[in-house]
Order: structure tokens, then sequence, then C-alpha cells
């Protein structure tokens, strides 16, 4: 590997406008990067060509003066997000060959700010789970091995994202979180990965997961790169009725603010029984860093934390039923080979044999939770539960400027030894859903490596459109911690 | 079973039976675009070619509401004395069909954008009846399936997929057919005077569903009803609620009322009977949750006062100005009101003639023209403005009714005001006395058998007389002028 991948993107910024290499230069190490790791088998869609002309035109731009925020900046985009005339997939076999006549407003926004796609990159299928196992395209490994020498999961769903960035094979990535599908895999492979608020990134052209929930954002090596990647991918698009019509502020500002007297909230609800004891102390650890650096730190109580989790997986499911309706074999995607008895007949056999088992669990759920007759007990009461957890945050942050939580209750997974049971599965979730049902910006910041000489990572929770809070917090950590981003599963 | 035409009564061997019908109607919103992509939403066009990624159901892509469908959905609702919700909402309402790309229908369930209003009905013998509305809601329609196009695969066309409905549910207040004629044929009136809506049941810009059930006379208990589904005239409407009104009572008399479930069921024009739909899709369990890609639809006070303001007269308004400022009666003006073109037409023609008259000429020989012609009175081969100065030349004595008549015929070929058409055919009538009493004069003389004949009693014979006079004048001679000579000469 050339040290071009390690840099980050304010360096890459700097050296591109110097002239001390070229867009394409930089596109092409990514390349090599890329094409030596396949056996990790994070791109689902490599598009080598595609980045080196978008690298060209970089430099032309770059000549001239006319540098985007992203300007030359090699990418790796979920493959949840639909790119013009590339295959889109989802990870699903249902979109295996769904090749988009549109692109999504995100990459869009990323694409005329000068960044540059290298591919594809593959998750749980349409974004259900933790682990990235369920991807249609086979299992992705984390860059990380265990101590027995082993590969573990990159988390997920965005799994095949920090497999890229973790792997140095892209300098930062899309992602998407719909219950913590940004900050667990970041967790899981020491990145810095930062769920807006909300409403701050359009969905427009996102295959949807849980429309409530779903909310796009970076994955990066660097609180400064997530920063400046997030004002790229952010903003008001008319196209989506949820997007919010206010204005990106410059996030990179908030990058080395002082943090002095900023209210920092512990929520004990956190401190859930059997809580691994290397994450607690971690946590500790990390609250006395913001302490050290002029923060107040103040216990609270978010008495609905506990529900967060069944309530999630009532919701996101009922929307996931009617948003994957459409997957169906009569317009597009893969339709089961015929004959068929009747329209039934054919709906049956694409989706049974289009979708995996997951994302079938999921369907099954959301369409039980909304029937007649369990509507009310399920549904309804989960939109109440929703709605006592947004209230709950909100009379926390009257108290105080931003939570501070661990991101995962467990370092990453040994690949085979994940849990198999889905509930329990569920439970990896249990710390990044809250944030997610208030619609609340989150991130994870990489602090150390655990004792199986895996990442652990902490989450930073603000409050709605102050995501240079949670900027500033995480710089912060970022220049105490002095992580090492330094996988042991890497070709040399 | 036998029906009493007075009060439409099913009389049984043990009841009487009333009919009790509620309808839902499907009307499309007239807007450019759809209700929440841009595709065009006219009609007409090639398959499959006003279609934008949404309508067709592609991954991503997101519903924005069209403002004009909202701004004609509350016009709709301040027409129909309707209460606006200034807050409502979409919902899913999920189910599997080919020609619905989404898997789901954006439609809105328990918060719609009208709450309850109410439609005047004007009946034939010219009293007026109440029927309650108990929603509007706006919708998308889905596309449409083809069976017919090829012998072993189904076509879909997504025109139409994700046009703007507005379906309106009244009270099950209506007692007879031609009520609910009355009441589709108003709501028609409504939503065309207003232009929210096109109000064509041909095309299906207007679609028809009838709840209907029956009880005894004197109960008020509500008995299991069937929907007929998708009838698409007012006849259909009418008969179909007569077919299913007479099955209901035929089976609670044959002590098989358990038979009637509560099902949909499409009406047959041609067997004259209603028919099961398939059990299956029957058994729909729609789960409606509220839209996540939509917020609420709010429609403030101030945009309700604006378009209130903007609001024409509507057809209630206007019947009543048209008794009183032109004398009518209630049904002529319920006939003249019903299409706003014609009342447009109408009162062009009544400030230059007769107002009486002009309503007749109107609802009886224009309207034979514009039949006969297959055309609207919008693009009527008679202008207004002539048809006024037509009429007013009867008035004046300028031409008889009959006269009238042919210069009519000729207008209708060759618009052209009408004293030029009587000028250039020399069709003045002929009101100078000596020179009708000359012509009678000489018929006296030359048949006394038919002078006799009228002394005699047989008065009858005036009227040859009068037919001889026309014959010989070309019909211009003036008929009150003729009758008044004949009487004083044969007597």
């Amino acid at each position: 590997m050339t040290n071009l991948n390690k840099l980050s993107m304010d360096q890459v910024r700097n050296s591109l406008k110097k002239g001390e290499f070229s867009a394409v230069e930089l596109a092409k190490s990514y390349i090599q990067a890329m094409e030596k790791n396949r056996d990790l088998n994070a791109f689902i869609t490599e598009t080598s060509e595609i980045a080196l002309k978008q690298a060209e035109e970089s430099d032309k731009r770059i000549k001239a003066g006319n540098a985007g925020l992203m300007e030359g900046m090699p990418i790796a985009i979920k493959d949840l997000f639909c790119t013009k005339g590339v295959r889109t997939t989802a990870s699903s076999k249902i979109l295996e060959n769904f090749i988009p006549e549109y692109e999504s407003t995100v990459t869009s926004n990323l694409f005329s700010q000068g960044a540059v796609m290298l591919g594809k990159v593959a998750c749980d299928e349409f974004a259900m789970g933790s682990t990235t196992l369920t991807s249609f395209f086979g299992t992705v490994k984390s860059p990380w091995k265990d101590q027995k020498g082993e590969y573990t999961v990159p988390g997920g769903s965005s799994g095949g994202s920090s497999t890229a960035v973790s792997g140095f094979m892209a300098i930062g990535a899309t992602g998407t979180d719909t219950g913590g599908s940004i900050r667990q895999p970041a967790s899981f492979t020491g990145l810095v990965g930062a769920k807006p608020t909300y409403g701050r990134c359009s969905r427009w052209g996102t295959i949807a997961f849980a429309s409530s929930l779903d909310q796009a954002g970076p994955m990066t090596r660097t609180v400064r790169d997530s920063a400046i990647m997030l004002e790229a991918m952010a903003g008001y698009d008319q196209k989506d009725s949820t997007s919010a019509n206010r204005d990106v502020p410059c996030f990179e500002n908030a990058i080395g603010k002082s943090v002095k007297g900023m209210r920092i909230g512990i929520p004990k609800e956190y401190r859930v029984d059997g809580l691994n004891e290397e994450i607690s102390k971690e946590w500790d650890r990390i609250a006395q860093i913001l302490k050290d650096a002029g923060a107040e730190l103040v216990d609270i109580s978010l008495a609905t934390t506990k529900y967060a989790g069944p309530v999630y997986y009532i919701i996101a499911p009922a929307e996931a039923s009617a948003n994957l309706s459409r997957y169906d074999g009569v317009r597009f995607g893969f339709r089961a080979d015929g004959p068929f008895d009747n329209l039934d007949d054919m709906y049956l056999k694409t989706r049974s044999q289009g979708f995996g088992d997951e994302v079938q669990r999921r369907i099954l759920m959301g369409t039980y939770v909304l029937s007649s007759g369990f509507y009310d007990a399920y549904f309804t009461k989960a939109q109440k539960v929703r709605r006592l957890i947004a209230e709950d945050f909100k009379q926390a942050f009257e108290k105080v400027d931003a939570i501070l939580t661990p991101s995962s209750p467990s370092s990453a997974y040994t690949i085979g030894k994940e849990p198999k049971d889905p509930l329990e599965m569920y439970l990896s979730d249990i710390f990044t859903i809250p944030a997610s049902m208030a619609g609340l910006p989150a991130m994870n910041v990489p602090t150390n490596l655990d004792s199986n000489g895996l990442p652990l990572g902490m989450q930073l929770i603000s409050k709605h459109f102050d995501e240079n809070t949670m900027f500033s917090l995480a710089s912060v950590i970022e220049e105490a911690v002095d992580f090492q981003l330094n996988p042991n599963g890497l070709k040399e | 079973m036998t029906k009493s035409t007075s009060s439409y009564i099913i009389k049984g061997e043990k009841h009487d039976w009333e009919v009790v019908c509620g309808l839902e109607v499907h009307c499309q919103i007239k807007s450019e675009s759809k209700l929440f992509s841009n595709a065009p939403a006219n009609f007409g066009s090639a398959p499959n070619s006003n279609v934008e990624f949404l309508d067709a159901g592609m991954p991503g892509m997101l519903p924005v509401i069209n403002e004009e469908c909202v701004r004609q959905a509350v016009r709709t609702a301040l027409s129909l004395n309707a209460q606006v919700n200034n807050v409502s909402e979409f919902s899913r309402k999920n189910y599997f069909y080919a020609d619905l790309s989404l898997g789901y229908q954006i439609s809105q369930a328990d918060k719609p954008i009208m709450g309850p209003g109410v439609v005047v009905l004007d009946m034939p013998d010219g009293t007026t009846r109440n029927i309650g509305l108990e929603r509007m809601h706006m919708e998308i329609d889905a596309g449409k399936s083809m069976h017919d196009q090829h012998p072993d695969s189904s076509f879909i066309d997504f025109n139409r997929a994700g046009v703007g409905l507005m379906e309106i549910v009244s009270d099950p207040d209506i007692r007879t057919p031609e009520e609910a004629g009355a009441f589709l044929r108003k709501l028609r009136a409504i939503v065309r005077y207003v232009g929210s809506c096109d109000g064509n049941m041909d095309e299906g810009s207007m679609r028809c569903d009838a709840n209907v059930s029956v009880r005894p006379v004197g109960s008020t208990e509500l008995r299991t009803r069937c929907e007929i589904k998708n009838v698409n005239s007012v006849r259909y409407v009418m008969q179909a609620i007569e077919i299913e009104a007479l099955r209901h009572v035929e089976l609670y008399e044959a002590g098989r009322g358990d038979e009637i479930i509560q099902s949909s069921r499409l009406f047959d024009p041609n067997k004259g009977e209603t028919r099961s739909m398939r059990s299956k899709e029957n058994a729909h369990d729609y789960r409606y949750f509220p839209e996540p890609d939509l917020l609420p639809l709010v429609v403030s006070d101030e945009l309700i006062a604006e378009l209130k303001a903007k609001l024409p007269e509507l057809p209630d308004a206007k019947k009543e100005r048209f008794i009183q400022e032109f004398k009518l009666s209630p049904y002529d003006s319920a006939v003249l009101i019903d299409d706003r073109n014609t009342a447009e037409y109408y009162e062009i023609v009544a400030k230059i003639a007769d107002p009486k008259l002009s309503a007749n000429w109107i609802t009886t020989n224009l309207f034979a023209l514009l039949k006969e012609e297959n055309k609207t009175i919008a693009n009527s081969p008679i202008s207004a403005s002539n048809l006024g100065k037509l009429i007013k030349l009867i008035t004046d004595d300028v031409i008889s009714g009959k006269i009238a008549k042919q210069v009519f015929e000729i207008m209708a070929t060759d618009d052209k005001d009408p004293e030029k058409i009587v000028e250039e055919k020399g069709l003045k009538q002929i009101t100078d006395t000596s020179a009708i009493e000359k012509i009678i004069d000489e018929l006296i003389e030359s048949s006394p058998e038919n002078v006799q004949a009228f002394k005699e009693g047989k008065t009858k014979v005036v009227g040859w007389f009068v037919g001889q006079v026309m014959k010989q004048t070309q019909g211009k001679a003036n008929p009150g002028v003729v009758n008044k000579i004949l009487k004083d000469k044969l007597s």
C-alpha cells in the first residue's frame, strides 16, 4: 500500500492543491488497494473506469481553481444509493441486475463536490442486519482479525463501507443508518461514523428500509473527514418531503473548538446488566477525557431506553414491509422462472427466491404488527412509545448539550461466532437505536482496542441539527485518544 | 313482489322494504400533473408515456404533494358545504396487484382532508332533498391492467398510476335509485363548476361504488350491505341499486338473509345482475399506516379563505337566482344550471329574449340539435346571442314560432344573425290584415262546403282554413291575426 491511501481528506485537499500528486494518481492508488483486497469482498461492483474519468475531471477543476469540498476524494458508495447507469443491488438477489436511470441526491451532491466513485460496496440485504452477513453477494470480511487470527465481521448494515474505509480501499464511504447501521460498523472497524439529524440528508434515490428512520451519513477515518464529507452530502431537497429546509453549516468549523463548559449527559440506563467490563471502563475513560477538556459530566436518566429496541423492531419492519412491496417481479429486478399458476404464484415465487431469510423475517414481522387485530397492540403502541423516547431526549437536552454512551455492547464478532438467534443479534443495536427513534444526530468515535485487539468506539448524541456540538466533542476525544487505525488483516 | 312508484317501497310478502344506499364516488382531480409526481395527468397518451420513476415504483423514489391538487380538493370541499380539515394525513393502503406499482396506495385514512358536508338533490317534481357526506379523502389511482392484448401475457399501462383522486363518501341517506342518480348528477355538476374534475363517467374520470342494503319500512336499523364496485354510468348505478335491493329483499323474504354477506360485487348490465367478486379480492387486510414519506398536510385558514373567495357561483345558488331573476320553475332552473356552460349560455339568451321562452327553446330545440350533432353547448353551432335574437323575433311578432324553427334549422348550418336570414329569405310575418283578409275571402268563396260544415258546428274546419292561409303565405301569416279574421268572417 502506498502512503497516499493513509492520508486524511484535509491532507489530500492540500496536496492536490499544491500539485504534490494528482487526483488520477490518488485514484489509481486506491484502485490498486481495492483490487488487492478483493478477498475481503467489500465491493459488489467496482467502477475503476468511472473513478479515473472523474479523477481526470477533478484534476482539471483543481487546476482551474474550482475544487469542490470532496475534490478528487476516492470514495465507496453503499449499494443502497442509486447510481445512474451503475448497478445498484441493495445487496439483494432481487435487485441483482438493477441499473437505475437516476442518481440519488446524496451521491449527486458528492459528485458535484468532486468526489470520485471507486465502486459500490456491500451491506446487509436492504440494510437489514448488523454484520453484513445477509448480503446476497457473500460474506464481507473486516480487515480486523481477532487475536486468533480469524477475520471478524465489519458490522452492519454498512459493512462494505466500513471494510473499504478501514482497509484503506477508500478515503471515505457513504453509509445509511436506520437503527445504527453507520455507527455500529464504524465502532467495529475503528472508524468515525456519523448519522446526522433525520432530514439533514435527502433520502431521494436511496433504497428505503424504514423511511421514518433512514438517514445517510459519512464513514471516514477522522472526525474532520467526517465533517467535510457530511457537508458535501447534506442539504435540503424538495424531492424528499421529509428533508429539512435548513442551511447546512460548515461542520469543519466545529473541529478543534473548545468544549469547555459543555454539559455531557451520562445516561444511567445505558449501563445495562452484563455490560462488558472493558466497554464500561472505556466509557468512564472517555468521559474523563471530556471532563479534563473542561466539559461538565451530568448524570441523566433516559427511562424509556429499554423500550427503544422492541419499538424499533415493530416500526422499522412495519415500514419495511410496505417499502419492499414494490419488489414484485413485475416491472424491474429479479423474477422467478415461470410459468406461474397466477399472479399470486408469481409474487410468491419471486419474493421467496429473491429475498433472503432476514428480509423475509422482517417483512413478515412488519406485516404481522400492521395486521388488523394486532395493529393497536403493536404498531399504535410502538408509535406512542416512540414519542415518549423523543420526549425523554428532549427533557435530557434541557440539562445537557450532548450525551456520551458506548456505541455497541461488544466489539466485532469473529465470523462464524456471531449470535445465531435473531433476537440476540437484534440486541447489538440497543445503544444506537434510541437516537434513531428520536431522529437525533449521533456518531461513533473510535477510542481504543479491546483485549481481543479489536476496536471499541463511543457514541456522541447531540440536539436536532446541532451536529457541530457532536463534531467538536468528537475531535477533542480523537485528539486525546490518538487511536491508531492499523488493522491486522490487510495484505501489504 | 311489487314496487310502489311514488316513494320506492319494495312490497314483499312479509314486509314493505326500503332501500338504504350510500355512494362512494371517485373523482379524478383535474390538474396538470399527478398527485405526487410531475408526470402529466392527462388522458389519451400512448401507454406508459406519462410515467415518472415514482409512478413506476422504482427504488428510492419519494412522493411530493402537488399543491394544485390540494387546492382542487379544498375548492371541492368548500363547494360541498363541507368542513375542510386544517391538518390531514396520508396513509399507505397495502395490497398487491400488478398495476399497483408501489405495492400500496397512498391514501388518507383516519384524517381525511374533508369532513362532513351535504349535497342538495333537485328532484324532478321540483322538491329538494339533502344527502349527507361523511368525508372526502385524496388518494392515488392505480395503473391499468390489460388482459386482452396478448394470448398469454397481461400488459400494464401506468399512465393513470399516481393520478390524484378525490373519494367522496356519502352517508347512507339515499332511498331510491332516482336519488342516487340525482346525487351523481349534482355532484358532477358541482365538480365541473369548480373545475376540480371532468366528471366524465364514461371516461372513468368519475367512478362510483354503491353500498346497498334494505330494511323493513319504519325500521331504523342498518342491515348488512353489499358494495357494488366501479359502476360507470348514472343509469347503471340506478339499475344496479334496484337489482341489488331486489336481491336482498328476495333473500330476506325467503328466510335466507344470512346469505347476504358484506362483500364486493360487480354489476353486469347485460345480464341485469350483480355477482360476487372472487372472495380472495374481498379478503384484504389493507394494513393502513401513516405514510412515512410525507409530512401531515396542512391547509391554512388563509388558503381556505382565499379559495373560498374565488369560488364561482355554485349550482344551488345559481338555481335559486334563476328562479328569482327569470321566474323559472325549480325544475327548469335545475335543468339549466346542471352544466355551467348551459347556464352561461342561457343567461346570454335570457338577457335578449323572454326568459321563459328562452328556457323552453334551449331545453327542447337546442338540446335536441346538440344531441343530434353530438356536440356540447360549449361548441354549439348556434351562438347564444343569435338564439336570443331569434326568440325575440317571435315575441316581437316578426315571425311565427313555426317560421322560427325554420330559421333555427338554417342557423344550425350557418350561424348568422336571424334577422338577416328572415330578411334574405323573405320570411317576415304578414301582419297586414287586408292581405290576409283577401286570401280568406277567396277561400270562403271557393269552398262553401267547409263554411257550411263550420256553421253546423264542426269547428275543426278552422284548422283547414288556417292551413290553407299558411300554405298560401308560406307560413308567414301571423297565426293570431288569421284566427281572428277567420272567426269574424265565418260566424
